[in-house]
């Protein structure tokens, strides 16, 4: 009699498996695409839980926060600044022929410090930090994941999770308010230079109508959701350089796919916080 | 250098026999490794592999390239968690220290990465000062200056202090990382490839930089490689990896004359 042993069927093994379920049956039958992205979403959700567990838990890595928040913070003041005198600049000088069609000339200060410090100011300054910051944390990170320097800071005596993630996602989630509160303030100096090309105004006068312009549903709203922002930026950043392999080629993608997935998230999280807003009665 | 074992080859079921794991009147085992198991998936790199190093002993294990070597040497010191098996480190098993008893551990075990995983933001003087720090060695500054000028010294680059890695050529970068690892003085220390990518005049300085630190600070000495001239100049016991287990094992002189054939090839 010859005993022939056939290699098991994938499905009747998935089956007698006792960890599976409906869930998982149903996980199977989708796209190879969207199992990826769903992996990688819950990969993500799982490295944000292990910041909220090992973020508030000694040991404080003070010192290496404090010389984060100078490379995020500082070191990127001058690019956000350049942007948003840019932006300001430009928004008034695009706005100005259509208010003028309108005979609303005089609405120009409030209209582009309203756009400015409620939407443009913290999404474009996001977007700016997304792309400098979200790149630099997933090359540097990612290049000292396949140089082994991760694995030698463990060696030291160092928790590399506390030491590189938690301090650069701390820098990021507070440095980015301030550079968007920075970057409003020179966006609307610039924008105060652009109603004085084809006119004058005042300095006074322009931020007079500025600040009667604003009110605290403007400014709060923009600023909480900075939080946020700098929070997805510096945690998909750490993600994706925590989690480079594959060699130089890795580091490379990592870098890559974190500024493009952080700008996304911080179209994402906009569309949430406007909708949060709105309920909110802030709108 | 000590010859103490003969060749001997083994199969999968007789680790028991092994000389390794048998234990020495004389010599306290510094590592004793039992039938550790580590697997990636469906790819089981080692399987019940067996391995002793000796205090004041040094110890080749000798693979091919993807035979486990850098796994093993990872779980030695508890970067990766094995499948099974226990791995004793000054009587300690590894895999089943919490954090804190881990770092202790790492105080006494120095490891010399591959790459040789030098801080590229930071000076020499920070790369060293570096371990010092994390593992709250309680010294001052002048101590520290002390610490870092003697395990400088040691490697022959006490000029470098202020300089940064990146200006450094690949044989100074690895006895940088040589000083920093002897600079918490381990009484273990663990070799990855230490003379892979270097030039046969910079690997043989570097060997032979091994072997003078191992009789200045009498430390046990564990050196993954696959290059034999490092392998015949550091190593006391070599201990052929193939097939996840611990093939054969005994002085480079006498497995230089196996006739096994998976032993011979790394000889040819």
């Amino acid at each position: 009699m010859i005993r022939i042993n056939r290699p098991p069927d994938p499905l009747h093994s998935l089956l007698r498996d006792k960890r599976t379920n409906l869930g998982s049956l149903f996980f199977m039958t989708l796209p190879a695409g969207a199992q990826k992205f769903f992996n990688e979403a819950g990969d993500i959700s799982r490295f944000t839980a292990r910041f909220f567990t090992e973020g508030f838990r000694p040991r404080y890595e003070f010192a290496e926060l404090l010389r984060q928040c100078f490379i995020i913070g500082y070191k990127s003041l001058p690019l956000v600044g350049l942007t948003g005198f840019i932006m300001g600049l430009v928004l008034t000088m695009q706005l100005r022929p259509s208010l003028v069609d309108y005979g609303v000339e005089y609405e120009l200060p409030a209209m582009v410090a309203i756009s400015i410090v409620r939407e443009i100011g913290p999404v474009i300054t996001a977007l700016i930090f997304a792309g400098k910051i979200g790149s630099s944390i997933g090359a540097e990170l990612g290049s000292m994941k396949v140089t082994e320097q991760i694995d030698a800071m463990e060696v030291s005596g160092t928790n590399p999770f506390k030491y590189l993630v938690v301090t650069r996602v701390f820098a990021a989630t507070l440095m980015l308010p301030i550079l968007v509160l920075l970057g409003d303030a020179i966006g609307l100096y610039g924008s105060y230079l652009g109603v004085n090309i084809k006119g004058i105004t005042s300095f006074s006068l322009f931020y007079t109508q500025v600040f009667d312009a604003l009110s605290f549903s403007d400014v709060f709203p923009a600023f909480i959701k900075s939080f946020f922002f700098g929070f997805a930026v510096g945690v998909i950043g750490c993600y994706k350089g925590y989690n480079s392999s594959k060699g130089t080629e890795g580091v490379g993608r990592s870098a890559n796919s974190a500024v493009v997935v952080a700008s996304l998230m911080v179209f994402v999280l906009d569309l949430i916080a406007v909708q949060i807003t709105d309920l909110l009665g802030y709108n | 250098m000590t010859a103490a074992y003969d060749t001997t080859v083994f199969s999968n079921d007789q680790e028991s026999q092994m000389p390794g794991l048998q234990q020495s009147g004389s010599q306290e085992n510094v590592i004793r490794i039992r039938n550790l198991r580590k697997s990636f998936g469906s790819n089981i790199v080692l399987n019940k592999f067996n391995l002793t190093l000796k205090k004041g002993e040094s110890v080749a294990v000798l693979g091919k390239s993807g035979s486990g070597k850098s796994v093993l040497i990872k779980c030695i010191i508890g970067l990766l968690i094995p499948d099974e098996g226990t791995i004793d480190v000054f009587g300690q098993n590894i895999p089943s220290l919490s954090h804190d008893q881990l770092d202790r551990i790492r105080v006494r075990v120095g490891f010399l990465f591959q790459s040789n995983a030098l801080y590229d933001s930071m000076t020499i003087r920070e790369n060293l000062e570096f371990p010092l720090r994390r593992h709250w060695i309680s010294v001052n500054q002048q101590e520290v200056n002390d610490m870092i000028t003697e395990a400088l010294e040691n490697v022959g680059l006490a000029h470098t202090v202020n300089m940064m890695p990146a200006e450094l050529s690949g044989g100074m970068r690895k006895r940088i990382a040589l000083a920093r690892t002897l600079i918490l003085k381990p009484e273990i220390i663990l070799y990855d490839e230490p003379t892979t990518g270097l030039d046969p005049i910079t690997g043989n300085e570097i060997s032979e930089l091994m072997v003078s630190i191992q009789k200045k600070y009498n430390t046990s000495s564990l050196v993954i490689s696959h290059d034999m001239k490092c392998i015949r100049k550091t190593a006391d016991r070599i201990v052929v990896l193939t097939d996840g287990i611990a093939y054969a094992e005994g002085t480079y002189a006498a497995l230089q004359q196996s006739t096994d054939l998976k032993v011979k090839q790394f000889f040819q």
